[in-house]
């Protein structure tokens, strides 16, 4: 699904990342760990696709609209509700019957007495949960997650490890985390950056 | 192309050297005094010249630009970027003869009556917009893609720009060539065309030498990378 | 189409930001007016026709770039701008939205500046109408193209005059020419031109502004 070769990635004169090798088959799982600063961020938007490395290659099987990111900004607009949001996502990803999965995904993540709020009035752990619904929403190959926990309570961060559970084997995930022991047992890889 | 690129240095530099002597001499005691304009005349030999040859530059940036999107040659982008800093380069001398040749024709240093000077600093000002937009973004694919689109955009806007002068006035630049070929001939001709030789032997020689040090600086920097 | 979907909902979303947010075209509403009123003191006696035309144009222009400089603020400050990359869309329909909602939002600001303008200063023709609806097409379409390229760099809003004016040049020619000509139509044809063109060229190069 997701091959690198001696990636590296410049900008400016700081180096952020430099000859990394990275295998990721389809329907693993790879947990990228490393301290703040290591470049985890940089190679997971350089996996997503946002990014363009400046030294080595990139290969990935999945087209633009089977992958799904969650990075460190939830990407909805504040001044929009939920749903509205998840609207917008929907149309742009041409899911079919997307009000039937708005709904669902919104149900599960507990957002749906809070759709018609603007995002705005969310607080940081329900925003979170807003953008990991719009991670799933296309029901996408593959999964690229950034810190997915942070901000979570512990409700929510049950409710991510449920739906991690219940896609592990569906999907593929490349999936960065100050807590690799909570993902310990979904892992089939760790890859760990240094400074 | 290649073969032009494979003219050393030096020779290009002498070259210059010996074509804008030639030029200089042609323009000083060769060519004719015009019945008309006397003296700013022989300004507007290399007024015109530098012109076209900045609007050489500005077209091969723009076409190293496309190369460079199209191709993804990464050192398209390099190019692209000196030619249009020769062409500005160059453009702050068209702008210096023109208002030169203003103050020669008409006493003041700056006349809004000349379309094709207020057109050039227009593109004037666009290019240098460009070198704002290049020193904003740091080094990387980013800014290459940026600037190369940019580059393109002002090629276009060139035509355009032109229209829009035509449009808006009659004629007022006296014409050098005419629809019916140059309106003058013999000596004048002759001057032109060194003139204009020398400013494009000139630029591409100025050009060689810039992209030659940066070239270096890049290759410095990755030495330093390399080692650090 | 796909194509014309993506593009509803991204403008339908610009809208409805501004809708919320409300303050885009209220700021260009009282810019374009206080603008009018500095002309009246800045044209020492009385000011014919051609000069106060002169000043329209400036005035659209830059309430105009006072419009596009917010034209990408909810992409840049939420970071919103990778979401509508990742999604599968084709690049130009982002640019295209995006243009069409602040040309709603110029032409909005328009209908309360050019009868505001009527009563300060002079009535206005016909062609100057159609000119300006010509030049907004062009105005956005560019603005809005430079716009996000000058979100991605560090100067930001100080880049973007700086990038468009010399590009909206052949556009105060026209729309000049149209207001005062006797004989408009070349100038509207120009105009129409223009738009035309850097319209392909922005639409065909979006692609490369956006990515990394």
């Amino acid at each position: 699904m997701l091959t690198a070769s001696r990636l590296g990635k410049r900008y400016g004169e700081k180096r952020v990342l430099r000859g990394i090798d990275l295998e990721l088959p389809r329907g693993g799982f790879l947990v990228v760990t490393g301290s703040n600063g290591a470049g985890k961020t940089t190679l997971l938007r350089i996996c997503a696709g946002l990014a363009q490395p400046t030294e080595g290659t990139i290969e990935r099987s999945a087209a633009r609209a089977q992958v799904g990111y969650l990075g460190h900004e939830p990407l909805v607009y504040r001044e929009l509700t939920a749903l509205e949001n998840l609207e917008l996502y929907g149309c742009l990803y041409r899911i079919p019957e997307r009000r039937e999965r708005i709904g669902m995904l919104l149900e599960r993540f507990g957002l749906w007495e809070a759709r018609h709020e603007r995002v705005a009035a969310y607080s940081r752990g329900m925003t979170q949960r807003l953008a990991l619904c719009r991670v799933l929403l296309h029901e996408p190959e593959l999964l690229v997650l950034d810190e997915p926990y942070s901000a979570l309570d512990e409700a929510g961060a049950g409710l991510l490890d449920s739906q991690l559970a219940e896609l592990r084997d569906e999907r593929t995930f490349l999936l960065a985390t100050h807590d690799p022991a909570r993902v310990e047992p979904l892992a089939s890889g760790a890859l760990a950056l240094a400074t | 192309m290649g073969r032009l690129r494979s003219i050393p240095l030096p020779a290009l530099a002498v070259s210059s050297l010996v074509l804008v002597t030639t030029a200089l001499a042609f323009v000083f005691f060769v060519a004719p005094n015009d019945a008309n304009q006397g003296f700013s005349q022989r300004i507007f030999y290399f007024h015109v010249s530098l012109a076209f040859t900045a609007y050489a530059c500005f077209i091969g940036g723009a076409w190293n630009a496309f190369r460079y999107l199209w191709k993804r040659d990464p050192r398209a982008d390099l190019e692209s970027y000196v030619w249009v800093h020769q062409g500005l380069i160059f453009g702050a001398m068209v702008l210096l003869t023109g208002s030169i040749w203003a103050k020669v024709s008409w006493g003041r240093w700056w006349v809004w009556s000349e379309d094709e000077l207020v057109l050039f600093l227009v593109l004037y000002l666009f290019y240098c917009a460009y070198f704002m937009l290049r020193f904003s973004v740091d080094p990387g694919p980013q800014r290459a893609n940026l600037s190369a689109v940019y580059a393109l955009f002002g090629v276009v806007l060139i035509p355009v720009s032109f229209a829009a002068i035509r449009l808006a006035k009659e004629f007022l630049h006296p014409r050098v060539f005419t629809l019916h070929g140059p309106n003058f001939g013999g000596w004048i001709l002759v001057t032109y065309c060194v003139a204009q030789a020398a400013m494009l032997v000139l630029a591409y020689t100025l050009y060689r030498l810039e992209l030659g040090g940066k070239r270096l600086d890049a290759r410095l920097r990755d030495l330093r990378e390399l080692v650090a | 189409m796909n194509y014309v979907r993506d593009v509803g909902a991204l403008v339908r979303k610009d809208l409805l930001l501004e809708l919320r947010a409300r303050d885009t075209l209220p700021a260009m509403l009282l810019f374009v007016a206080a603008v009018f009123v500095i002309f009246h003191f800045a044209l020492p006696g009385t000011p014919s026709r051609l000069e106060t035309t002169g000043f329209l144009w400036v005035a659209i222009l830059f309430t105009a770039l006072l419009g596009l400089g917010r034209a990408f603020v909810p992409e840049r400050e939420q970071r919103t701008f990778d979401g509508l990359v990742l999604a599968p869309c084709d690049r130009s329909a982002i640019w295209l939205a995006k243009s069409l909602a602040t040309l709603a939002f110029l032409v909005a600001a328009e209908v309360v500046a050019l009868p505001l303008y009527a009563l300060f200063f002079h009535p206005l023709r016909g062609a100057t109408v159609a000119a300006v609806l010509l030049a907004d097409l062009g105005i956005c379409g560019v603005g809005t193209f430079l716009g996000a390229m000058a979100v991605v760099t560090r100067a930001r809003d100080l880049l973007l005059p700086l990038l468009f004016l010399p590009l909206a040049m052949p556009i105060v020619v026209g729309a000049v020419g149209a207001s005062v000509s006797a004989s408009p139509g070349r100038y509207l044809g120009f105009l129409a031109l223009y738009d035309l063109l850097f319209a392909v060229v922005c639409w065909a190069s979006f692609e490369y502004v956006v990515a990394e």
